[in-house]
């Protein structure tokens, strides 16, 4: 059953369909940007296919890879079929930016507030999305948060902070997150060039 | 003071023809104080809304990639705050799909019983919050009543209310406590009684069945294209419930049914979720039968579960085990999976990827209510003001899931 639709999507995109693999019983196609819309019209109107249910549309910032920093990634399910997918695909370069892919809003309308989401954390752009603004953050939030470069403590005042010539006296607010927070874990963090941790506004005259 | 000299001949007098805009919320009592509808109005008939969400934004998803996997519970707990055991049980399973663990019989069926506990207090909430946002307080009150009960055995169990933070990867924090069967034979006829009450003073209720009936129609193909899972999906008619579709724990060996909607309504997501709450509460009468009262909770693999403390403080094998997963974390195996289970609005889904070591690369949760929610805007348009509030009220709307 599983493997049938890898297979239906492979006859039908041929080499376009990159990478395909069931680990733990996951069914992952990776596919190429460029056919990213014609396989998902492909999965909704085949009929021994017939991906129905919208699940989830979200995204994985890999800044190691080369061949497209993002992994925008599908999930669907068939309430007829009973079957799932999970269709893949990789944009933008290593800065981050040509993020661009076909919006699938036509093909599902759930699509819409995920390619919000998706855009607003990592700065992916949905071409013919009818409305791409910020979902979660606010209209005014700089950078997009769920990058790997973005640090986790850096924040973003709507107001600026106090400085202590304008309030006249001593402040010793914390500051939300301190630089040192937020544990490595033996890995290598992943510190790209500029954005040094605690480089984020400490608040008051703290810094 | 002079009189406004409007110049204004009698009968020349207009109303103003351009839509009138309103914002509804996000600190409006119906809006569970998360919420902004911004409308354009034509009286009291909508003719554009736009639902913005984002208030309670708290950054899970990022905060995920700083700690541990362990970590992860205390956050999962807030996402869904009505029904924190299931986000917890929820994850635990994702982590031990991609780890290939599977935990005893008998903690398979304590997370059914605390998951499903979970569920009638999530159900609870909604429905009696919808209730008391159309007026009709009473209910509420004794479905408060009701969850306090549910709350009380949770209470016993992990000592906490609310945020129980209580599943571990490859089991739970503690085993089941000796009195918990008692508990439950205790509690469920009163809340089932509580519930039957409650459900007599509004169904019977013309003000409360005419608001509810016929507003906020979905078909079941927008529903499923919007993404729509759990009572909302079921309530249009799709016989989709993951407990039944793809058992997990060992809910294929219950005995329960999916109930479903014929029109998809408001008033049939509020009737599918009084069944469901019934039907939970026959799960949970079977799982107290059937969970054994001795043998191990958790699993026999030191790459993930700690320890017993006794051991850690004797044996020098112990201690560095228990250093190594508090320090620097289990190690979940390289990959990526896509784990899924029957949440109180519906599919809640986390898909981790992880790179091989004890943190986290991406932890993504699929809110159902972040979909449900979603569809607010198809179902509101084109009708009145007041029937935002059964709609809204009817979606479950979780602001700590919903804006992650």
């Amino acid at each position: 059953m599983s493997k049938l639709v890898l297979e239906k999507l492979q006859a039908k995109l041929g080499d376009k369909v990159l990478e395909t693999h069931s680990h733990v019983g996951d069914d992952t196609a990776l596919v190429a940007p460029a056919v990213w819309h014609e396989a998902c019209l492909f999965l909704r109107d085949d009929s021994a296919l017939d991906f129905d249910l919208f699940v989830d549309l979200c995204a994985v910032d890999y800044p190691q890879h080369t061949d497209g920093r993002f992994e925008v990634v599908l999930h669907l399910y068939s309430t007829t079929k009973r079957h799932r997918i999970r269709l893949k695909t990789r944009v933008g370069d290593e800065e981050g930016e040509h993020a661009d892919l076909d919006s699938v809003v036509d093909v599902w309308s759930g699509a819409n507030w995920f390619e919000r989401e998706t855009f607003d954390m990592m700065g992916v752009i949905f071409r013919g999305h009818p409305d791409l603004r910020r979902i979660l953050m606010y209209p005014e939030f700089q950078g997009h948060p769920l990058r790997k470069d973005y640090p986790a403590q850096l924040t973003q005042p709507l107001v600026a902070y106090r400085t202590e010539e304008d309030a006249g006296m001593i402040l010793d607010k914390i500051a939300p997150f301190g630089g040192d927070e937020g544990m490595a874990f033996g890995r290598k963090w992943f510190d790209p060039p500029g954005a040094s941790p605690g480089t984020g506004n400490k608040g008051g005259g703290a810094s | 003071m002079e009189p406004i000299d409007l110049e204004l001949e009698e009968g020349e007098l207009e109303l103003p023809a351009e839509p009138m805009h309103l914002n509804m919320g996000p600190s409006h009592p119906a809006m569970h104080g998360t919420v902004r509808v911004v409308l354009e109005l034509s009286g009291e008939t909508i003719l554009k809304a736009d639902v913005q969400i984002g208030y309670l934004h708290r950054g899970f998803e990022k905060m995920c990639e700083r700690g541990t996997w362990t970590q992860v519970f205390p956050y999962a707990d807030r996402l869904n705050y009505v029904s924190p055991m299931l986000n917890n049980v929820g994850f635990s399973l994702a982590v031990e799909k991609l780890s290939g663990l599977e935990v005893p019989e008998r903690c398979q069926w304590y997370r059914m019983i605390l998951g499903e506990l979970a569920r009638i207090s999530d159900h609870l909430t909604c429905t009696g919050a919808m209730a008391m946002e159309l007026g009709a307080i009473t209910p509420f009150l004794w479905w408060m009543k009701a969850r306090e009960m549910v709350w009380d055995i949770l209470e016993e169990e992990t000592g906490a209310r609310l945020t129980h933070s209580f599943g571990r990867i490859g089991g739970m924090a503690k085993p089941p406590s000796p009195q918990l069967k008692e508990l439950i034979h205790g509690a469920i006829p009163t809340i089932l009684h509580l519930v039957e009450e409650g459900e007599k003073l509004l169904l019977k209720n013309r003000i409360f069945i005419d608001r509810l009936e016929n507003v906020g129609i979905i078909s079941a193909h927008d529903a499923k294209a919007l993404g729509w899972t759990g009572p909302c999906l079921r309530a249009s008619g799709v016989a989709y419930d993951i407990r039944k579709s793809h058992p997990y724990l060992k809910y294929d060996e219950v005995d329960f049914e999916v109930p479903v909607g014929a029109r998809g309504d408001t008033m049939d997501r509020f009737l599918v979720r009084l069944a469901e709450l019934r039907q939970s509460a026959r799960i949970l009468l079977q799982c107290v039968e059937r969970m054994p009262d001795e043998g191990p909770v958790n699993c026999d693999d030191p790459r993930f579960v700690l320890p017993e403390k006794m051991d850690v403080y004797t044996t020098i094998e112990a201690t560095i085990q228990h250093f190594k997963l508090i320090m620097e974390g289990a190690k979940v195996p390289k990959g990526e999976c896509y784990s899924y289970t029957e949440g109180g609005n519906g599919e809640l889904g986390y898909y981790i990827v992880s790179d091989g070591s004890g943190t986290p690369w991406r932890v993504r949760i699929r809110p159902p209510c972040f979909a449900v929610v979603a569809g607010l805007e198809q179902l509101i348009t084109g009708r009145m003001l007041s029937d935002i509030v059964p709609c809204f009220g009817s979606l479950n709307m979780i602001g700590g899931e919903c804006d992650h």
